[in-house]
């Protein structure tokens, strides 16, 4: 019987990490691939800041001058490829967002994102009035945030065939979120020697996807990571940061990934806030319920 | 064993009502139904499972208010509740996890059920039943996942109606019926969502008579020994059960918080956060982790059997796999009902379990990936002989090769290429697959013959004794 009770115990056991495996493998042995999947880090380590990511720990939050930064980077570099479409600027503005203020409960009265939405460059199609003709306005708050291109296609053909991809759930599209873009803004190493890089794209050694047809070398040793049309984004940039923060790649590719982390689930630190008072308030309530239970059942052996 | 009710109306409307309609009567008989007094914490899954069906409807219903089923809006419209309807994340996380709490929950109730016996006579109809849950629970879930369209939910969608496609003579109407039309699109979205909110009703309806067929005979319980004395052997199924699944309900919600507040993507996929493109297929399209060992059953065929074609027994294979459950009563012939009992079916029952788990990560894995290796990668170089014959040399040495590579004329078409050998995910999928249907078709109907049961206790109340090693029976505290 207790082998029986021992037996159980390991197959609940198993069941749990039934879940919990998979996902694990998923989480780390992703596979490669172009934009229409989540690419790995072609089977390599992710980066990561010497201090880790703060909004990934159990109870870890945003640095409101980060997602400041972080947004910063976003319009002055990003934008002038990749649209935010499933965000209002006015999301900026909200409890957790980058520019929210106490003052300012909602987010369309806030002076910031009214001045972001005024004179964002990437102006909203519509249609004039007076003459029916379709006109670019500028942004409301309400207004979502929008890349640079009418469509698709002409994405495509400004940027050699490849679709910028809108960046608004981007963390939450890719293996490792946050430390994938970090890795992938800092992965532009020089292509080593034997690896023929075809002209228009760009070896980055997180990069999902597969160098064995441009390698010449041993194939068991091919490079990591694969081939993109975007050359290195922030090599050229030069953000000046308004809290004074001193502007160098690794430090800009960490605030804008951690603005895109928050913009993948802006609710992040209100979920991990309310599951902080839901599961003591649980845990209490069960030992209530299981002296109920030792209570009731005390006469009655079983 | 539900006997006759013990109600009595005292007040004038409930005297009045009993008259006409009997329904506090019946809340009353339900209540105080005599429940077997020795259940132990896996039968509480039953009340677990009632609960994460109500979380599902009810979380639904909302979702159902603000979601958009039509292809170009569907994904932006998940996002928008996650962002801009007031707590619609918290919905949604509880929703999508609540499925994989639902499945866990079920799971375990199932395994409880194989391992106890509870499937037979006279429970079958309930079995039979549950079995049918279960199996609407996997198209409702199946159809749910496909409601956000991501890349896994599109392309997820295309592996399972192809399948059904791969029956022959029926198969391609019904896949027709089940897209509405030659192609997924905005006729599959809407009537995935249709179905997806229509079948937890049918659920909800079947659970009605999983319930009715179980307060004829009353529970099954460890012992798989039948009540003999109700007053002895049971207690009322208020307050003592109500109490007892309560607290495990509570602890159950403390994993489910557990995702929903700081898990709710572990779950899910990566690519479903990517919009469904149907120009371009995952590298590896993966269904939910509860679907996983079917998956690899399906994937485990990959050889011909006569006419038969490997796709279509696959499939064969992986529908065979839940209807074995249904005629599950009958496969296993031992009178003994619970496996405490039984030495040789609950060892092979173990190994079941961890099978079927097994089966789980080998669906997860790609089929033609390694286990572990069998050693380190070697290189190979391949090209055709000056007789037009492919050849492959393989060897450590990358320098050799390279120079033989460089001997060879262009004509030859030489390259070279990395050789690793290892146990395949496949080969795993084929061992425990086999397991899988071994275990019910071979050992069960098997071991009710040869296999020597160990003494049973003669009554509930005896178990419990024996348990407490005390001489008379303490008193029920009714």
């Amino acid at each position: 019987m207790r082998f029986a009770k021992l037996a159980l115990a390991g197959l609940a056991a198993l069941a749990v990490s039934a879940v919990a495996v998979p996902v694990l493998a998923q989480e780390h042995g992703a596979p490669a691939g172009e934009t229409g999947h989540a690419a790995g880090a072609g089977g390599h380590e992710l980066m990561a800041p010497a201090h880790g990511w703060h909004h990934e720990e159990f109870f870890g939050t945003f640095d409101q001058n980060q997602l400041q930064r972080g947004f910063k980077v976003f319009t002055e570099v990003c934008s002038s490829c990749h649209g935010m479409k499933l965000l209002s600027f006015r999301n900026l503005g909200e409890q957790g967002g980058p520019f929210y203020e106490a003052r300012y409960p909602n987010p369309n009265d806030n002076p910031a994102v009214k001045e972001i939405a005024a004179k964002y460059v990437n102006q909203i199609p519509s249609i004039d009035p007076d003459s029916g003709d379709p006109v670019k306005m500028p942004a409301k708050t309400s207004d979502r945030i929008l890349g640079p291109y009418a469509s698709d296609i002409a994405a495509r053909v400004v940027n050699g065939g490849a679709l910028p991809p809108d960046l608004s759930v981007i963390a939450k599209a890719r293996h490792g979120g946050a430390a994938y873009v970090y890795s992938l803004l800092n992965g532009y190493h020089t292509p080593p020697a034997g690896l023929t890089v075809a002209a228009g794209q760009h070896y980055n050694a997180y990069f999902g996807g597969d160098t064995a047809a441009s390698w010449s070398g041993d194939p068991r040793h091919k490079p990591p990571g694969g081939f993109l049309a975007m050359a290195s984004p922030l090599a050229t940039a030069n953000v000046t940061f308004d809290d004074g923060t001193p502007t160098n790649l690794p430090q800009m590719a960490e605030d804008v990934a951690t603005f895109l982390a928050w913009a993948s689930d802006p609710k992040a630190v209100a979920r991990k806030q309310m599951g902080a008072a839901v599961i003591p308030f649980l845990i209490l309530l069960s030992i209530l319920v299981f002296l109920s239970y030792k209570a009731i059942w005390r006469n009655v052996e079983h | 064993m539900s006997g006759p009710s013990t109600y009595e109306p005292k007040s004038g409307f409930t005297k009045w009502m009993d008259e006409r309609l009997p329904i506090i009567r019946f809340g009353a008989d339900l209540m105080d139904f005599p429940t077997p007094k020795n259940l132990n914490y896996w039968w509480t899954f039953g009340g677990i499972l009632a609960a994460c069906l109500a979380i599902q409807i009810v979380t639904g219903i909302v979702l159902a208010m603000h979601y958009v089923a039509n292809t170009q809006m569907a994904f932006a419209s998940v996002e928008r509740i996650m962002r801009d309807i007031d707590f619609g994340w918290l919905i949604r996380n509880i929703h999508a996890n609540g499925a994989s709490m639902f499945f866990l929950a079920v799971y375990i109730h199932m395994f409880r059920g194989m391992y106890y016996g509870s499937y037979k006579n006279p429970r079958e109809v309930i079995w039979i039943l549950g079995v049918v849950i279960y199996f609407l629970m996997m198209a409702t879930a199946f159809m749910g996942y496909v409601l956000p369209w991501g890349q896994m939910s599109f392309h997820g969608s295309a592996v399972i109606t192809n399948l059904i496609g791969a029956i022959p003579l029926i198969g391609e109407p019904i896949k027709t019926y089940l897209m509405g039309g030659p192609a997924i699109g905005d006729p599959t979205l809407n009537r995935f969502f249709s179905l997806h909110y229509l079948l937890p009703f049918v659920i909800a309806g079947i659970v009605v008579l999983h319930i009715w067929a179980l307060h004829v005979p009353g529970n099954n319980n460890p012992t798989g020994v039948s009540v003999k004395d109700v007053k002895k052997d049971t207690v009322p199924f208020h307050p003592y059960y109500t109490v007892k699944d309560g607290f495990a309900i509570v602890i159950f919600l403390i994993l489910f918080a557990l995702f929903v507040f700081y898990f709710p993507n572990a779950l899910g996929h990566a690519d479903n956060s990517v919009e469904a493109n149907p120009l371009q297929t995952p590298a590896h399209i993966v269904p939910e982790w509860y679907l996983l060992p079917f998956y690899a059953i399906l994937r485990a065929v990959t050889f011909d059997i006569g006419p038969i074609p490997a796709k279509l027994l696959g499939v064969i294979a992986m529908f065979g796999a839940i209807v074995v459950l249904f005629i599950l009563p009958w496969l296993d012939t031992s009178k003994v009902r619970s496996m405490r009992y039984r030495p040789v079916a609950r060892s092979l029952f173990v190994v079941f379990a961890f099978a079927s788990v097994g089966l789980g990560f080998c669906g997860a894995n790609d089929p033609d990936k390694f286990v572990f290796n069998f050693g380190p990668d070697k290189v190979a170089l391949v090209y055709t002989d000056t007789n037009r014959q492919p050849q492959r040399e393989v060897s450590d040495d990358y320098a050799a090769l390279r120079a033989r590579q460089s001997a060879l004329p262009p004509t030859a078409g030489a390259a070279i290429e990395v050789q690793s050998e290892g146990f395949k995910w496949l080969w795993l999928s084929q061992i425990l697959g086999a397991y899988y249907f071994l275990y019910f078709l071979v050992f069960l109907p098997l071991l009710g013959v040869i296999e020597k049961p160990k003494p049973r206790p003669a009554s509930i109340a005896d178990s419990v004794r024996k348990k407490h090693g005390s001489a008379t029976p303490a008193a029920a505290a009714h």
